[in-house]
């Protein structure tokens, strides 16, 4: 009982990474709460998803395997978990905010009246005092988010309701494997018991679904451009310098939006959360909502004309010089040095 | 039998726009220093009722807003761009409401506007981000849902068909009426309709605005009015609105800040370009 439960993305039979990031997110705080960390898969065909996932730690996955849960529909996904919150009260449920995770929490949350916060870059556990009450509440889920554009960050709880629900962008939290030999416990799900047939209404008459040709996420080295690149004929010099280092090239939000680049290349707040071990910065002013997504880099270069541009006080190099410039040199001299 | 549409549509804080005057030297929030605009993907959600409403021909559009009395300003906006009228629910019973209060005050005003065949609304508002209301709002009425509509391909007599556009591609699908369907920013623009509309309702006005505002009397009696909802309009139980209907608390607001790191300094110059590359050989960071 009062466990915490991660609902899992599954596309063509694949557990999506947001889900276990959340997984991983999920096991650390069911260490802090002592308490199990569950999960819930629903769609077609899900034999193989036990060995995708156990080893995240997870103690009682719950299948629901049926025909009609694949693709993803909203009303038959609402009510198996509205059931199954219902009957196992967890204590926490989590989410990713996803084109499925924001379509499917909301209506959760509504139905059982839950608190849900959207889009969190933070989790934790603490206590709250409701002044006005006088009540002390503790071990909450501190669900923390940035407000307003990016310019404030709100930690939001939910002292009252429960299960206290919150969605987490892709690559926000970390991956990370628990024990490989670790072993939960499989429950199927008799359909008919958690979701009534009328539920099945919407009809998917086409769908397409691209697999994501980069990995902005896992790499090591990153250049990203802003719009201080001035092109998307400059941006050639980041694909180079990429290229040349083993790397993948970001954009900032003002580069996707001028045409530099696509946007499945956006970090930050809006975008991808990367944590590289060198993040090259080239023609990023860097405003709070790029550096919500960049900030845990291991090394930050930034590469920028303005010496008084704001990521500068973030970068542990700062290279006061124009894009054209300075790129065609770092090319030329790691190749003269690395030999 | 008219068909009925509903757009949901908020007045939002253009949050876009937020310059370093849109924070005090506090750390807080200048909401004043911030224009308030209709929310950007509640105008898409507006463009598909229209066109349904020229397509089909006998259908209405109305806009239902939630907010201060300012908020009116949405109505106007949405009639002179060719919605057919429009409601506003305001009062003090609904401060403080989080997403799950504001669903439940707007699907219980849905529920007095009588017979509705489609709701529309925005994917999701500026201010909170959270693409939250429009589903809640339907799980509260009962009603299926289709959210992040590109374009709605069809509608016949008790089923609409929809484009959704996902993070990694797009969906087709089919659903019953009546349903809610949130539109994404991706959907077609609002573009500016009537200008014999935008003259007829640019004076559009609440009676309480009508109440403080300076015109004369001849003037009350051309100018459309407004319909403003209190608690007391809608069916409701007192603890489901504003705060005591909100499961979610604010515990904390913080100013974002970074903290600076002690940076080494360098110029285009080659001998400075050529001693970082060397160094980052060095020290393994590339190579
Ligand atoms: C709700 C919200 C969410 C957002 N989400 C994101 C997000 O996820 N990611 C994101 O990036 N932004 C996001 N933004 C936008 C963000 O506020 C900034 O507008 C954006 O990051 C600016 O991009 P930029 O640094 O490339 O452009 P600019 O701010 O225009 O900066 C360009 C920089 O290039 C420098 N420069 C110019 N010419 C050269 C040259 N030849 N060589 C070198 N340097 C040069 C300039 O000195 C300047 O510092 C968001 C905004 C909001 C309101
Ligand atoms: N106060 C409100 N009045 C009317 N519609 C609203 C209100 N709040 C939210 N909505 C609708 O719900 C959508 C999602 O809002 P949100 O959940 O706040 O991101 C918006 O785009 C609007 O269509």
């Amino acid at each position: 009982m009062n466990n915490i439960i991660v609902y899992l993305e599954i596309e063509d039979g694949i557990v999506g990474d947001v889900s276990l990031e959340l997984l991983t997110k999920g096991r650390q705080l069911a260490n802090q709460q002592k308490c199990k960390l569950e999960a819930v898969a629903a769609g077609y065909q899900l034999d193989t998803i036990g060995t995708q996932v156990f080893h995240y730690g997870v103690d009682t996955l719950y299948l629901a395997d049926d025909k009609r849960l694949y693709p993803y529909t909203t009303l038959p996904h609402t009510s198996l978990l509205v059931n199954l919150f219902k009957e196992e009260k967890p204590q926490i449920a989590l989410m990713g905010a996803t084109s499925i995770g924001r379509d499917l929490g909301p209506r959760v949350s509504s139905a059982l009246f839950s608190g849900l916060t959207a889009d969190c870059t933070s989790l934790e556990i603490g206590s709250y005092e409701d002044k006005k009450a006088g009540k002390v509440y503790s071990d909450l889920l501190y669900q923390i988010r940035p407000a307003f554009g990016g310019n404030i960050v709100a930690t939001i709880v939910n002292p009252d309701c429960r299960p206290q629900m919150a969605t987490v962008r892709e690559g926000v939290m970390k991956k990370e494997l628990c024990d490989p030999a670790y072993k939960g416990k499989t429950k199927k799900l008799n359909l008919s018991d958690y979701v009534p047939d009328e539920d099945f209404v919407i009809e998917v008459i086409e769908r397409h679904i691209e697999k994501s040709k980069l990995n902005l996420k896992n790499s090591h080295i990153i250049i990203t451009g802003g719009y201080g690149v001035g092109s998307a004929d400059n941006f050639k010099l980041l694909y180079d310098l990429a290229n040349v280092l083993g790397g993948e090239v970001g954009a900032s939000r003002a580069a996707v939006d001028a045409g530099f680049a696509e946007h499945e290349r956006q970090i930050g707040q809006t975008g991808v959360t990367v944590r590289p071990k060198l993040y090259i910065a080239c023609g990023v002013s860097g405003q709070i909502q790029h550096i919500a997504g960049m900030q845990e880099s291991a090394m930050i270069i930034s590469i920028n004309s303005d010496p008084h541009a704001p990521i500068n006080a973030i970068a542990d190099y700062v290279i006061t010089g124009t894009v054209e410039d300075v790129i065609p040199k770092m090319i030329k001299y790691y190749k003269k040095n690395s030999k | 039998m008219s068909f009925n549409i509903v757009v949901l549509a908020k007045q939002v804080p253009d949050t876009r726009n937020v310059g370093k005057d849109a924070m005090k030297a506090d750390g807080t929030v200048n909401r004043s220093a911030l224009a308030a605009i209709y929310n950007p993907e509640d105008l898409n959600a507006l463009e598909q009722a229209l066109r349904l409403k020229s397509k089909i021909g006998d259908a209405t559009v109305q806009v239902l807003t939630m907010g201060p009395a300012r908020a009116a300003e949405i109505i106007r906006e949405s009639m002179y761009r060719g919605a057919d009228g429009g409601f506003l629910l305001s009062g003090r019973e609904f401060a403080g409401s989080d997403t799950l209060a504001t669903s439940y005050a707007l699907a219980a005003a849905i529920r007095k506007m009588g017979k509705v065949d489609l709701i529309l609304s925005g994917r999701q508002a500026i201010d909170g981000d959270t693409a939250q209301v429009g589903p809640q709002v339907a799980e509260k009425l009962g009603f299926p849902q289709i959210t992040y509509a590109e374009e709605i391909i069809d509608l016949d007599k008790d089923s609409i068909t929809v484009r959704r556009r996902l993070e990694r591609g797009v969906e087709i699908v089919r659903g019953p009426l009546p349903i809610l369907v949130t539109v994404n920013g991706s959907a077609a623009p609002c573009r500016p309709r009537h200008a014999k509309l935008t003259l007829k309702y640019k004076n559009a006005k609440t009676i309480s605005e009508q109440q403080t505002s300076s015109s004369d009397y001849t003037d009350t009696y051309h100018t459309y009015i407004i319909p403003e909802w209190g608690a007391g309009d809608i069916e409701h139980e007192p603890q489901w609105l504003g705060l005591s209907g909100s499961p979610t608390k604010v515990k904390q607001i913080e100013n974002v800040v970074f903290t600076a790191k002690e940076s080494k300094q360098l110029t285009a110059v080659d001998a400075d370009i050529e001693e970082l590359m060397k160094e980052l050989i060095a020290n393994h960071t590339i190579g």
